[in-house]
């Protein structure tokens, strides 16, 4: 046996709990409304089906099968709503937090005059003050100010926002923590980004997506394919001998029709919006995770999405005739008090690989960076340690007349040929003045980054890693993060270009930005994902917003469009699988009375007629209320290329959609076979 | 030799040839419609119709020239039926009346050939050469300039343009069906079919006594009329009995090479397909699709038509009533086969004399849309969309934007094919209806109960997808159902293709998209897998109840 290592889920998991069905069911109710159910033509055709077997019933009283019928298909009907009400429920509940953060605010202009946040004006310059709530959209153009930002993204920790730069966007309904800031305004009062929030968990803005709409016209014409086998029948069965009631009719008919998918289809597009939602992603728009899953372009930015944002120390390189673990010991002496992340890095190492603790010094004269020296170091009993760029230290040894081993500026030369950063490390002590050797500083690759990327190129999706470091710098991570591609010294001129290279060869393109001279990448990009730290330009231009302001994401959000596509795909094609067992249960008995030999079809061995008719419409019913969890959480979904994944699906949902019915369907039969007296 | 061994080995025989063929057919057919060179001959008739051969045609301007060729071919057949009477050439026949006409001439135009009349009786020499063998001709290039299309659409990008029908059709008729159907004659008439002008023999008294009189027998130009029938997958034949008639068919051999004329430039269109879009795989892949429906059904039928029931059918060794005894069960089940799954609708042997079940097998082969490998030009481009319905569903199953040869299938494609597949169940499930609710129609049928229902659903069936084969028995020779069935054919061959040519349009206009680990596999076995599953299950669906109460009924009695 082959041990293949699958790859393991990550997207999945909505959360469902079967007591939403019960909460959802009076807004399932609200929408049998006949102008609500015409948005979806297959639902709206059962509707029409229940409401004439029950006027058809109501013509014949006593006849209980026409009762059962009419029953099961306003059941199938509320089931469909039911689907789309609990997907609705779980974004309203969101959708009420953040309400109750649009609390009426009032705004201080900065001439004086105090308005309700409800008539502020795009340029309006507002002050906010520590404790004030920020009454709308805008820019930061004076001041600086810490900014509880929890209302949206729920992340407790406050934000800096700043003039100038690429922190200065504030979002109205966040609380100013600290300090007195200038704010010009940028959006409209109920058009700024909580108002579309709401709207968007909502679903009151969401319109149907290029893909949805063309499923919605494959599944309306096979509406009407089976409307037209199903009318035309009364006068073939009349020839025949026999005569096809309303009822049994119109059971046939729903039992056709895709309503399986059909009733679900609105539930699926909003809980894959809710997906994102749940990892605080902002779809502006349906039409984007539809993209996202279409993208075979993904342009990541080096820092803080490939490697970690910092340089870290990789390895202490001593120079000939020092041992390692001086060198280490002096580099960490050096970067004791040195609390820049390069620093720190070179204690974690220290302590990692030599087992070198930190130490508390007494008497300790700490040596800070400067621009002007470019080292820094400490003085400690007699003993001076510095460690910085290669010029500096090697001007400060031969300053204090100490020999300059001959392989030091090899070491660092490699270094900087492998794309990292050298420190070079000297001590000046009672043996005099020396190099000890180089820390090498790299570039730390996330953990992970290189398997993603490998499942992302087996999905037929390239990356492309941007960076403003040098080509030789650039190709050393690329190669170790294992991305396609990179683009090296980077502009935001190169990054358009980029774009409208891969966009011309027919590739959809996706990337993440903050800055403002990101907009227009991110407006061009067809997946467009602004951090939320970013600015308010970035957020404009792009076709999301992630709150966590984590790059890393994009590749969540591929998965989730992909997701999404999946899932449709995979109920369309169970749907209309199911049929060919509903068939087989209902032709038989119409019409095994007049040609004995069609009972031959009956491979079910289904009770009685009515019996067989009346199990076929309960599965139709049933099974739309077992595939709602299914609907809202997405079908699994892994990353393996595409000939594995319709091999999977086509089996789960083609076989097991031809199969599953006549398993249902002959247990329902049995169930009802059991009642007296039928 | 048994019977089956018989049948089988001609199967392979058959395999065989249209494998020899495929390749160079195939390559051959993609570079006449690629070709920018016009023979002389060509550039004549261009002059002649004054037109440029050489300007590009969006779709509205390539359907507009479709639908004025096919309009005015309708009409010309239409007087010259109507006024044979009067005109010279034809001695000894009537005008035909306006309902016939008008059914006739709309069935040779649309590639149907359904025949309401007795061939032999009436039409004379120049209505079955200056018309009908015409139509045969530029009836099945006008199927091929459709399908070239929408290849075209697929193989180019951000262009609507789809090429020029007036080429396309001058093209397919003089450099593809024309050399064919005259090597084909040559092999014909050296095998025994007739080929001359002579007039009616008198050849003796049958059935004395019955009124019936003396037998007579017609002369003709059969050989080459027959050639055509076949290749162009037409279907007229110049005799009632069609390819049954010992003048049109006399042999074993003379048989299966017919068969193989109807089969070889559907399945080679597939090879031109894969040349012209760049990947033979691809075209390998729709045969692949096209082979195993065919395969498939041909083995279902041999089943149906060998499985003994009863004594007579065991002395004859199958089901041999209403087949030819020089070509027995097998060979008659392939021609059955081959016939429905292209738009034929020649008949060597009578499908409504088959078992239950066969003739509800050649019913279930041309309700697919006869796309298997389906007629000149119209079962590649019928293929084709099915295959970019299985791609929309399957598409989206890989979590992509679904996509089917670099285009994507986006809303307006997917309304495109999905307005094509309403087009046929609509006419045959309306029109069938409507004849068996009105009081009049259902006395056309011949025998009641629920093979009196296969003679009508076949007819709509056979006249919709424009086929021509018939489920004999049915008089349809009424208003009604030459009124209808015209109706059905023009419908079901024009409005298809008003919807192909959209979409190759629309496919045309795009930029392709490049193919990735991602991108879903169109030329791989699971694919056609899916394509034949995809076939199956929509038209099963589609028509299962009707076929319930006709072949299924019939067949499952016992």
């Amino acid at each position: 046996m082959t041990t293949r290592t699958e790859p393991r889920d990550r997207v999945g998991a909505g959360l469902f709990a079967p007591g939403q069905l019960l909460t959802s069911l009076p807004e399932a109710l609200r929408k049998l409304d006949p102008r609500v159910m015409v948005k979806s033509p297959v639902m709206f055709v059962v509707w029409i089906g229940s409401l004439l077997t029950t006027v058809f019933s109501c013509a014949h009283p006593g006849d209980w099968f026409g009762w059962t019928i009419s029953a099961w298909l306003w059941l199938t009907v509320v089931f469909a709503n039911l689907a789309e009400a609990v997907a609705e429920g779980r974004g309203k509940a969101q959708a009420d937090t953040l309400r109750k953060a649009k609390t009426d605010s009032v705004a201080r202009r900065v001439d004086g005059t105090v308005v309700p946040g409800t008539e502020l004006r795009i340029g309006d310059l507002v002050v906010c003050e520590a404790g004030d709530v920020i009454p709308g959209d805008g820019d930061v153009v004076e001041g600086v100010a810490s900014v509880d930002e929890s209302a949206i993204t729920g992340e407790s920790a406050p934000v800096i926002r700043e003039s100038g730069g690429d922190r200065s966007a504030v979002t109205g309904g966040t609380k100013v923590l600290s300090d007195r800031i200038v704010i010009r305004i940028t959006a409209k009062p109920g058009e700024t980004f909580i108002d579309r929030m709401i709207n968007l968990v909502e679903g009151a803005a969401r319109q149907k997506t290029p893909n949805e709409i063309a499923l919605n016209i494959l599944l309306a014409s096979l509406t009407i394919v089976f409307l037209l086998a199903c009318a035309t029948l009364p006068p073939f069965a009349g020839y025949a001998g026999t005569h096809l009631t309303m009822v049994v009719l119109v059971a046939l008919l729903v039992c056709l029709i895709p309503t399986t998918i059909g009733a679900l289809l609105s539930a699926i597009g909003i809980a894959g919006m809710d997906r994102l939602v749940q990892r605080n992603v902002l779809a502006m728009s349906g039409r984007a995770v539809e993209a996202a899953g279409d993208v075979s372009t993904l342009l990541l930015d080096k820092t803080g999405t490939i490697t970690y944002g910092n340089r870290r120390a990789a390895a202490f390189v001593p120079v000939a005739g020092t041992a390692e673990a001086d060198l280490a010991d002096a580099a960490q002496l050096s970067s004791l008090a040195d609390e820049t992340p390069e620093g720190r890095s070179v204690v974690v190492l220290a302590k990692e690989r030599y087992g070198l603790r930190e130490r508390q010094l007494a008497g300790a004269d700490w040596i800070a960076f400067t621009a002007q020296t470019r080292m820094s170091g400490v003085d400690v009993g007699g003993r001076r340690v510095r460690k910085g760029a290669a010029g500096s230290v090697i001007a400060w040894v031969k300053e204090r007349g100490g020999a300059v081993a001959g392989d030091a500026d090899g070491i660092a030369a490699r270094i900087s040929e492998a794309g990292g950063t050298p420190l070079l490390v000297a001590v000046e002590d009672p043996d005099g003045a020396r190099v000890l050797g180089v820390i090498h500083l790299k570039d730390v690759v996330k953990d992970g980054m290189r398997e993603r990327f490998g499942e992302l190129r087996r999905m037929g999706i390239k990356t492309v890693m941007i960076t403003g470091d040098n080509p030789l710098t650039a190709k050393a991570i690329a190669d170790e993060g294992g991305v396609d591609d990179f683009l090296a010294e980077a502009t935001p001129e190169d990054k358009m270009a980029l774009i409208k290279r891969e966009q011309a060869g027919g590739k959809l393109v996706a990337m993440t930005g903050d800055g403002t001279n990101d907009a227009p990448a991110l407006a061009q990009a067809d997946v467009g994902v602004a951090m939320n730290t970013g600015t308010s330009a970035a957020k404009e231009a792009g076709n999301m917003v992630d709150l966590d302001s984590d790059p890393t994401k994009l590749i969540e959000i591929v998965e989730i469009g992909k997701q999404l596509l999946i899932t449709r795909g995979a109920l369309t094609t169970f749907s209309i699988a199911n049929d060919v067992a509903k068939y087989f249960a209902i032709i038989p008995a119409l019409f095994a009375a007049v040609y004995p030999g069609l009972d031959r079809l009956n491979i079910m061995g289904l009770s009685s007629p009515d019996s067989a008719i009346l199990s076929a419409v309960v599965f139709n019913a049933l099974i739309i209320i077992a595939l709602v969890p299914l609907s809202l959480r997405g079908v699994r979904y892994r990353p393996v290329s595409a000939d594995r994944m319709l091999r999977r699906n086509l089996t789960i949902y083609g076989l097991g959609g031809l199969i599953a019915p006549f398993i249902g369907i002959k247990l329902i039969d049995l169930l009802i076979s059991l009642i007296p007296g039928l | 030799m048994s019977p089956v061994l018989a049948g089988v080995l001609q199967l392979l025989a058959l395999v065989a040839a249209l494998a020899l063929a495929y390749v160079p057919l195939g390559a051959y057919m993609a570079r006449v419609y690629s070709s920018d060179r016009h023979w002389r001959v060509e550039r004549w008739i261009y002059r002649g119709i004054g037109a440029d051969p050489d300007t590009e045609m969006r779709w509205p301007a390539y359907l507009r020239s479709l639908l004025a060729f096919s309009a005015a071919g309708v009409l010309f057949l239409y007087l010259l039926q109507r006024l044979q009477g009067v005109l010279p050439g034809s001695p000894g026949f009537d005008s035909v009346n306006p309902a016939q006409s008008f059914n006739t001439a709309v069935s040779f135009v649309t590639n149907t050939n359904w025949q309401s009349y007795y061939g032999e009786q009436t039409m004379g020499h120049v209505v079955q050469t200056a018309g009908l063998a015409v139509q045969n001709f530029v009836s099945a290039a006008v199927g091929m300039a459709v399908a070239i299309a929408l290849v075209r659409g697929f193989a180019r990008s951000r262009t609507g343009e789809l090429g020029n029908f007036w080429s396309d059709l001058v093209r397919g008729t003089l450099r593809i069906l024309l050399p064919g159907a005259a090597i084909a004659a040559v092999v014909l008439v050296a095998c025994g079919v007739i080929q001359n002008f002579s007039g009616i023999h008198e050849v003796g008294q049958f059935f004395h006594g019955h009124g019936m009189g003396a037998q007579q027998w017609n002369g003709g130009a059969v050989a080459s009329q027959e050639a055509i029938k076949e290749l162009g997958t037409n279907g007229g034949g110049y005799f009632n009995a069609n390819s049954a008639h010992p003048f049109e068919n006399p042999t074993p051999f003379t048989n299966l090479f017919e068969i193989f004329l109807i089969l070889v430039i559907p399945f080679a269109l597939t090879r031109a397909f894969g040349v012209m879009v760049g990947s033979v795989k691809q075209g390998y892949a729709v045969l692949a699709t096209m082979f195993t429906i065919w395969l498939g059904f041909t083995a279902l039928m041999m089943w149906a038509e060998f499985a003994h029931h009863g004594p007579a059918l065991q002395a004859a060794g199958g089901a041999m009533e209403g087949k030819e005894v020089r070509f027995g069960v097998g060979s008659s089940s392939i021609f059955a086969v081959s016939t429905t799954l292209t738009s034929t609708g020649a008949v060597d042997s009578f499908h409504s004399s088959f078992t239950g079940l066969g003739g509800g097998v050649a019913m279930l082969g041309m309700m697919l849309g006869e796309i298997a490998p389906g007629g000149t030009g119209s079962g590649l481009y019928g293929m084709l969309i099915m295959a970019v319905i299985a791609v929309f569903i399957a598409g989206l199953m890989v979590g992509r934007t679904p996509e089917y040869l670099g285009k994507k299938i986006g809303t307006r494609e997917i309304k495109l094919a999905a307005c094509y597949i309403l087009i046929t169940p609509a006419l045959v499930l309306v029109l069938t209806a409507a004849s068996m609710a009105l009081p009049t129609p259902p006395h056309s049928m011949l025998n009641s109960g629920a093979h009196g229902f296969s003679e009508v659903l076949y007819a709509f069936t056979s006249a919709a997808n424009n086929n021509g084969s018939a489920f004999a028995g049915l008089n349809a020779n009424t208003d009604w159902y030459n009124t209808m069935l015209g109706i059905a054919m023009l419908l079901g061959r024009f409005l298809p293709m008003v919807f192909v040519l959209a979409l190759a349009g629309s496919l045309a206009g795009q930029r392709p998209v490049p193919v990735t680990a991602g991108t879903l596999r169109t030329e791989k076995p699971l694919f056609t897998g899916l394509l034949v599953g995809a076939i199956l299950v929509i038209t099963g669906l589609t028509y299962f109840p009707a076929l319930a109460l006709g072949p299924l009924a019939e067949g499952l009695a016992s």
